[in-house]
């Protein structure tokens, strides 16, 4: 047993106080001047969307990255650890959502890996199974500790991995996304060893996306947006509204410019439109409807299955239900090759590992969705390839303009520009963009949304997912809201407004209120 | 990450024109070619058409590595199609004969790329199945026998010549000239440097993965059988137990020398065929030299570990950083 002093409510002394942390990738500043403070027995939930800093924050108090810049104290002494390891015998253990244990092992073998007990150098099997016994036994866990970890459930497995975080003397325990993978009754279990851990002394810091979590076990809250600190307050002074605008909310910044006034537009011609398109465990089967020249905005916080709908849509995923319509034609899509056949595009959100082929030039990287188009029996001439690639470079300002050079030397904006140029090589139907300005920087911001401003005029049916909603309001015609893998509200044309998407992201689901459904 | 601007291949001809040197230092005659009845003979054309095989194996696994696989099955298939050309030689015609085993390389592509596109086993895994059972079913095709023929048809891909250049040669020129204007002269060779390069970005782009992916082992499997045809062609049978016993280690070597990653992406068809040349050169440099053949592994090795360490970005940036010292120390 480590701590002994129960936590006095609201005099904690502070465990853990982080100050102006800072770390930069390559120009791009994922973490600027951050403080953070860990009391005594607290629940810390630490907040924000994707690219908000978290895995950072977490990676430079772990000493997993290097910090720019920061210092960080333990119980008033200051440590500075250059590993995962020197963290932990500091007293600092993380749980990652995927769990870093060895699955064929024994419980008892990952409980003590790296530090069985020994006598003469060999192992002392039955001390060491007698050791695991008793500190699963804390947790209130009685199970085979001979058996393989991977036999037990994921739930079993976090315990399992926090029970080793916590007997390496853990003072500060890092969960980062426990309960991404678990279901109800299972989160029930770990929030009662986790409450457990809260009363002998240790704080916990709390990674997650789901709200009702961060409502119903932690002491405090803080947010991260774009790598700085956006907010931090106790959970009684935080309700969900004003925590969800903490998240999304941006001042509207001068680049962006306001929003036109929404003019009632006739209806055009739907160029898709999908019937209870949906996948089970993935996303509720839900109805959407795509209009030539009209933009609808998918909303919600991360996790809330924005992207698996348009993975649905992109047949990227392949759905279990549902129909779809295109140009007034029953289709089936089942591929991506047979959505880019029906004339969609799809820019994805991980422009690293789904986006761009780092080492093809910009030239290649920009031609490949076209070339897939025509079949590789019908290459494009290098000539062709020039031209197109001259052409979108000055159209959309790729800088550096050298379609010679490998597209992961570019920056992030210039990356996905090039992407967008993929597509607009295809002259789409229907272009699916999943977090367009995620990552780039302002100026890019502003051309984008001017972009998807032009397109959507030229034509275009857009369906764009973002987590920027000041920018999304300026552009959508319609916003469809999604809270935990459903779509849970329609807001079209004076109803497009930040508020009452907020509100509709921040409404607690309940049965006892039925969810918004505005026409 | 490794971002490398277009090769020229300047490490690779470097290194195959030390080689040559030092075989010419060893053996002073290694440079003279002679014409006799209308073919050229000569260490360096030797060079050339002992390197054939592996250079064969080498234009196939060249595209199989790019789609981010392997292919450790071509030294097995080798057997196996060695072993048909073998044993229908004296009965069949030659365009029966090498359709049979052409065909059957294809075959063994075919059942790799399934295996791998289809099933999604792990290529090195995949291919090892082939690689154990193949020289099984060769041997079975060969009634575990050695299998000669007399057929002058077969053999003259072995051992005749072409415009003074040994068949094995003009074949391994026809067959990379084949495969560049496929791979080049279409859109796949982007398709497939896209795909090694980004999996699951080109799938969403569009891409036909799987099909490229059955394609590229079909391939790998067609000029496996080739490599196998001429093996058998020159010894005038067929060895079930060593017909390219580990040439998909060379082949392989041969590939990684020629610049191309294991982890897929940027390939050159023509400097995989430099870099097999490189290893024969210095099979044949060793044998010249007089020094015990056992020697050879372990020299090949050395030369293999000072290519690749030329081509790694560290060691490289090194190199370059000693090439400026120099450079500047010279008034």
């Amino acid at each position: 047993m480590l701590a002994t002093s129960p936590p006095a409510a609201g005099a904690a002394p502070d465990l853990l106080a982080l100050i102006g942390f800072s770390k930069s990738f390559a120009g791009f500043t994922a973490l600027d001047r951050v403080d953070f403070t860990l009391k005594v027995g607290e629940i810390h939930a630490l907040l924000g969307e994707n690219g908000a800093g978290k895995s950072t924050l977490i990676k430079a108090m772990t000493g997993v990255v290097a910090r720019d810049a920061g210092t960080m104290r333990l119980d008033g002494i200051e440590i500075a650890p250059r590993s995962a390891e020197e963290a932990v015998r500091a007293g600092i253990a993380t749980v990652y959502q995927e769990v870093n244990l060895a699955p064929n092992l024994s419980v008892a073998q990952n409980l003590f890996l790296g530090r069985q007990p020994t006598r003469f150098g060999l192992v002392r099997e039955g001390e060491m199974r007698r050791r695991a016994r008793a500190l699963l036994a804390e947790f209130g866990l009685s199970i085979d500790i001979a058996a393989p970890l991977e036999s037990y459930s994921v739930a079993i497995q976090h315990i399992i991995a926090i029970a080793r975080a916590v007997d390496q003397s853990a003072r500060v325990l890092i969960l980062d996304e426990p309960t991404a993978s678990l279901d109800a009754q299972e989160v029930e279990v770990l929030f009662a060893v986790m409450r457990q851990l809260k009363a002998r002394g240790i704080g916990i810091v709390f990674v997650t996306h789901f709200l009702d979590q961060v409502y119903a076990i932690c002491d405090r809250i803080t947010v991260l947006r774009n790598g700085r600190l956006a907010g931090s307050a106790p959970v009684a002074d935080l309700p969900r509204l004003d925590l969800v605008r903490l998240m999304l909310g941006r001042e509207l910044s001068a680049a962006t410019g306001r929003r036109p006034p929404h003019e009632a537009r006739a209806p055009s011609t739907a160029v898709a439109a999908f019937r209870g398109l949906g996948k089970t465990g993935y996303v509720v089967p839900f109805d959407l409807t795509l209009r030539a020249g009209h933009v609808v905005g998918l909303a919600g916080l991360l996790g809330s299955g924005r992207t698996e709908t348009v993975r649905l849509v992109f047949g990227a995923e392949r759905a279990d239900c549902g129909a779809a319509q295109v140009a007034g034609q029953k289709a089936s899509i089942g591929s991506p090759r047979e959505a880019m056949a029906l004339g969609f595009g799809y820019c994805p959100e991980e422009r690293k590992t789904e986006g761009i082929v780092a080492e093809l030039t910009v030239r290649e990287n920009i031609v490949l969705a076209l070339q897939a188009r025509r079949g590789a029996l019908a290459p494009l001439s290098r000539r062709e390839q020039d031209a197109i690639a001259a052409k979108f470079i000055r159209l959309l300002d790729i800088r550096p303009p050298d379609p010679e050079r490998p597209i992961g030397l570019l920056s992030g904006g210039n990356q996905q520009k090039a992407l967008l140029a993929r597509w607009l090589a295809t002259a789409p139907q229907l272009l699916i963009l999943d977090e367009p300005t995620r990552g780039i920087d302002v100026g890019a911001h502003a051309e984008i949304i001017k972009l998807i401003r032009d397109l959507c005029a030229e034509g275009m049916a857009l369906l764009v997912v973002s987590s920027e909603l000041d920018e999304l309001v300026t552009y959508a015609d319609e916003v469809i809201v999604l809270r935990e893998r459903a779509h849970v509200a329609r807001l079209t044309g004076a109803q497009v407004e930040v508020p009452a998407i907020l509100a509709a992201i921040a409404e607690v689901p309940s049965s006892a209120s039925p969810p918004v459904r505005a026409a | 990450m490794a971002l490398r601007l277009p090769r020229i291949g300047t490490s690779q001809i470097v290194a195959l024109a030390v080689i040559l040197l030092a075989n010419w230092v060893v053996s002073p005659q290694f440079f003279d070619i002679r014409l006799q009845d209308g073919r050229l003979f000569g260490s360096l054309i030797d060079v050339l058409n002992r390197g054939a095989p592996v250079a064969l194996l080498s234009i196939g696994m060249v595209l199989v590595i790019a789609m981010r696989g392997i292919d450790l099955s071509v030294g097995a298939v080798m057997a196996i199609c060695g072993a048909i050309a073998a044993s229908l030689a004296d009965s069949h015609a030659l365009p029966v004969v090498l359709a049979a085993a052409l065909g059957a390389g294809l075959a063994c592509g075919l059942w790799n790329g399934l295996l791998v596109a289809v099933l999604g086993i792990q290529p090195i895994v995949a291919t090892l199945i082939l690689m154990v059972a193949g020289r099984g079913i060769a041997q079975l095709i060969t009634e575990g026998r050695i299998v000669t023929f007399t057929s002058p048809d077969l053999a003259f891909l072995g051992g005749g010549s072409v415009l003074g250049l040994p068949t094995p040669v003009v074949l391994t020129l026809g067959m990379m000239a084949l495969t560049l204007a496929i791979v080049r002269g279409s859109a796949l060779g982007l398709m497939i440097e896209a795909t090694g390069g980004n999996p699951r970005a080109s799938a969403l782009a569009g891409i036909g993965t799987r099909l490229i992916t059955v394609a590229v082992y079909m391939w790998s499997g067609l000029c496996a059988a080739l490599a196998g045809i001429v093996a058998s062609a020159d010894i005038l049978g067929a060895d079930a137990n060593n017909a390219g016993l580990w040439l998909e280690l060379d082949a392989i070597l041969a590939v990684v020398i020629g610049g191309t990653s294991l982890f897929g992406g940027r390939f050159s068809i023509i400097l995989a065929v430099v870099g097999a040349l490189i290893i024969q050169a210095m099979n044949t440099g060793i044998l010249l030299s007089g020094l015990p053949p056992e020697t050879n592994l372990v020299v090949k090795a050395v030369v293999v570990l000072a290519v690749l360490l030329a081509q790694s970005p560290r060691i490289g940036g090194h190199l370059a950083g000693l090439g400026v010292l120099f450079s500047r120390k010279k008034p």
